[in-house]
């Protein structure tokens, strides 16, 4: 969302389920790897290989409840934002996870029944204001979480980086 | 009304007067911990453009993940933490040789105290509950902030308490009830909540066993998670620091969303173990049959510490680890190195056939010292287990007890300690 826009529109790659780890995200052996843009490399490596060549620019992932569970690893959010994820929509994320998604600029969405309402290849389209989800394909409403104001003034700004570059350089 | 614990600290870092769940409050930050993903917090540092750290003598950083470096890679991201950290005038740096796991360090070191607010770049900063503190892990970006500004926003936790009564069975440790509360409470129970442990079974605990509890909170989703201030944990704390110790603890009318009472000696007949691929997937010891293991491993954060290296050591004194399996050791830091060295744990761990690695997060994290080939079972003092972590995502890791781990290694399959030592040891290490 580098343009900070609050209203996204995107195609579902793939629809996950409960406690979707970090380390499946991004596994451990890769920590050292410091260049955020080359975290994309090894999205879902072990696990799901096949989700990174899916993903198309501005994709949703969904997915149910607790995810990004485990690490702090912040190569996990960022390996799905420079994949190029658009926003991740599940029932719950990890405490973690979700700040680190924010913290650079991508879009975590609670949306409790996201998974039931969603299939893999839906055209879908969020207000992360409002907190609202509508699947253009399924031609229905999903009730989203509000982000709290906190989180919607991050990531207008494009995530914490630019957000304190621009409040540190005043 | 009343607060818990979690309530307490946050409203006197928020410099307010009462606190309540759901409430976003910004508070200060007394401590800020990194290991080597401090390249990464130094990265988003130098984007956000201020020259200096808002305050080095609050930062620590501590090397743990991978040392010695293992690749050119790693040894260029620690040289550019090192000069950084000169560059910062951050005297609280710790180096190859010099700490050790960063959870083990912090307290060993008197930079954890009852009270404060601390956040690490790792989530198993949940640890330092165990010293009351509101400690929680935090990503990189957002510490490169904490460096810039000393605060950070929080949502105020509900919290969960649980109480923990009656005494321990032969064999059964503090690795065994949190297991089991995960069991119970699965990986999401505990998301964004705070835990406090209490009740005699807990006030009865050793210090480090106390930090196993805080430490695997985590798996559960904890926010924090804390075990009493009391005069046990003043004890250890008082030789390691010269300021005030302050006895913290929650309201007698605080409010919790959930209370839960256990008893050690009821709900906790024999060990735990947490099967792949999931923390939570929990089962007792005689339930899972006859499982061969490749490979044993005893250390962490979690599992690393003096009282689990002794109880593997009275276990493997005068037996030798089966042909068929590999034992790895790895103290939790270097003052547990030399104690352990002391007091003869090592050698009676290396006589029986075990490798000793230098004190650090060793294979857990699945970069070094002990990775897994495909189709091969690991059992582990650990505290993850997920697919791949260890290595080849073909191969299995069993989470269990220091006890368990060295019995396992014994047996060469996963096994209670009674079928390997008639006699409980007395442990010595408090």
């Amino acid at each position: 969302m580098p343009d900070g826009s609050l209203k996204l529109r995107g195609r579902v790659t793939v629809v996950l389920g409960d406690n979707v780890d970090t380390d499946l995200i991004y596994p451990g052996r890769y920590l050292n790897v410091t260049d955020r843009e080359k975290t994309a490399e090894h999205l879902f490596e072990l696990a799901y290989p096949d989700i990174r060549t899916a993903l198309k620019p501005g994709d949703f992932i969904v997915a149910a409840k607790n995810f990004g569970c485990g690490s702090s690893r912040e190569q996990a959010a960022a390996a799905l934002k420079f994949a190029g994820a658009g926003a991740l929509i599940a029932a719950s994320f990890a405490r973690i996870f979700f700040r680190n998604s924010i913290n650079l600029g991508l879009p975590a969405v609670v949306a409790p029944e996201a998974c039931a309402a969603c299939a893999a290849g839906d055209e879908l389209e969020i207000d992360l204001a409002a907190g609202e989800i509508r699947n253009l394909t399924q031609d229905r409403l999903v009730h989203a979480a509000g982000l709290d104001p906190r989180a919607v003034e991050l990531l207008a700004a494009g995530g914490l980086i630019p957000y304190l570059k621009r409040k540190h350089a005043a | 009304m009343g607060m818990t614990l979690a309530e307490k600290i946050l409203a006197r870092a928020a410099g307010r007067e009462t606190v309540a769940p759901d409430q976003i409050v910004v508070a200060r930050v007394d401590l800020a911990m990194s290991h080597e993903n401090a390249d990464l917090v130094r990265k988003s540092f130098l984007e956000i453009g201020v020259a200096r750290v808002w305050d080095p003598s609050k930062i620590v950083i501590i090397f743990d993940h991978r040392i010695p470096a293992e690749s050119e890679k790693t040894a260029t991201t620690h040289k550019a933490v090192r000069e950084f950290v000169a560059a910062q005038g951050i005297q609280n740096f710790y180096d190859v040789g010099r700490g050790g796991i960063c959870h083990q360090v912090l307290p060993e070191n008197g930079h954890v105290r009852p009270g404060m607010v601390l956040v690490g770049t790792d989530s198993h900063t949940t640890t330092h509950g165990a010293f009351g503190a509101f400690a929680t892990g935090i990503g990189a970006t957002e510490m490169a902030g904490v460096w810039t500004e000393g605060a950070l926003w929080f949502k105020v936790p509900s919290t969960l308490r649980i109480e923990v009564g009656g005494e321990f069975r032969p064999w059964i440790s503090a690795k065994d009830l949190i297991l089991r509360v995960i069991g119970m409470l699965g990986a999401a129970g505990a998301d964004y909540q705070a835990v406090e442990f209490d009740g005699p079974a807990i006030r009865s605990m050793t210090v480090a066993s106390r930090m196993v509890l805080a430490n695997l909170s985590m798996e559960m989703g904890a926010k924090v998670a804390f075990t009493p201030v009391d005069e046990t944990l003043l004890d250890y704390l008082r030789p390691r620091t010269t300021e005030k110790l302050e006895m913290i603890g929650p309201d007698p009318d605080a409010r919790y969303q959930r209370v839960i009472h256990l008893s050690a000696g009821e709900d906790l007949w024999e060990p735990q173990i947490a099967c792949p691929h999931a923390v939570d997937n929990v089962k007792p010891l005689s339930e899972l049959g006859d499982v061969p293991v490749d490979q044993a491993v005893l250390g962490s954060c979690t599992n690393g510490r003096l009282e689990d290296l002794e109880i593997a050591a009275r276990i493997l004194a005068g037996r030798t680890v089966h042909p068929h399996t590999r034992l790895i050791v790895i103290p939790a830091s270097q003052q547990i190195y030399r104690s352990a060295l002391r007091l003869g744990y090592l050698d009676a761990l290396v006589a029986a056939g075990a490798m000793v690695n230098a004190p650090g997060c060793g294979p857990c994290v699945g970069v070094h010292q002990g990775i897994l080939a495909a189709g091969e079972t690991c059992v582990s003092s650990t505290n993850r287990n997920f697919l791949g972590r260890m290595g080849s995502k073909d191969s299995r890791v069993y989470l269990a007890s220091p006890a368990v781990v060295a019995a396992s290694a014994v047996a060469g399959k996963l096994a209670h300690p009674e079928t390997i030592v008639k006699e409980v040891p007395c442990l010595t290490e408090v």
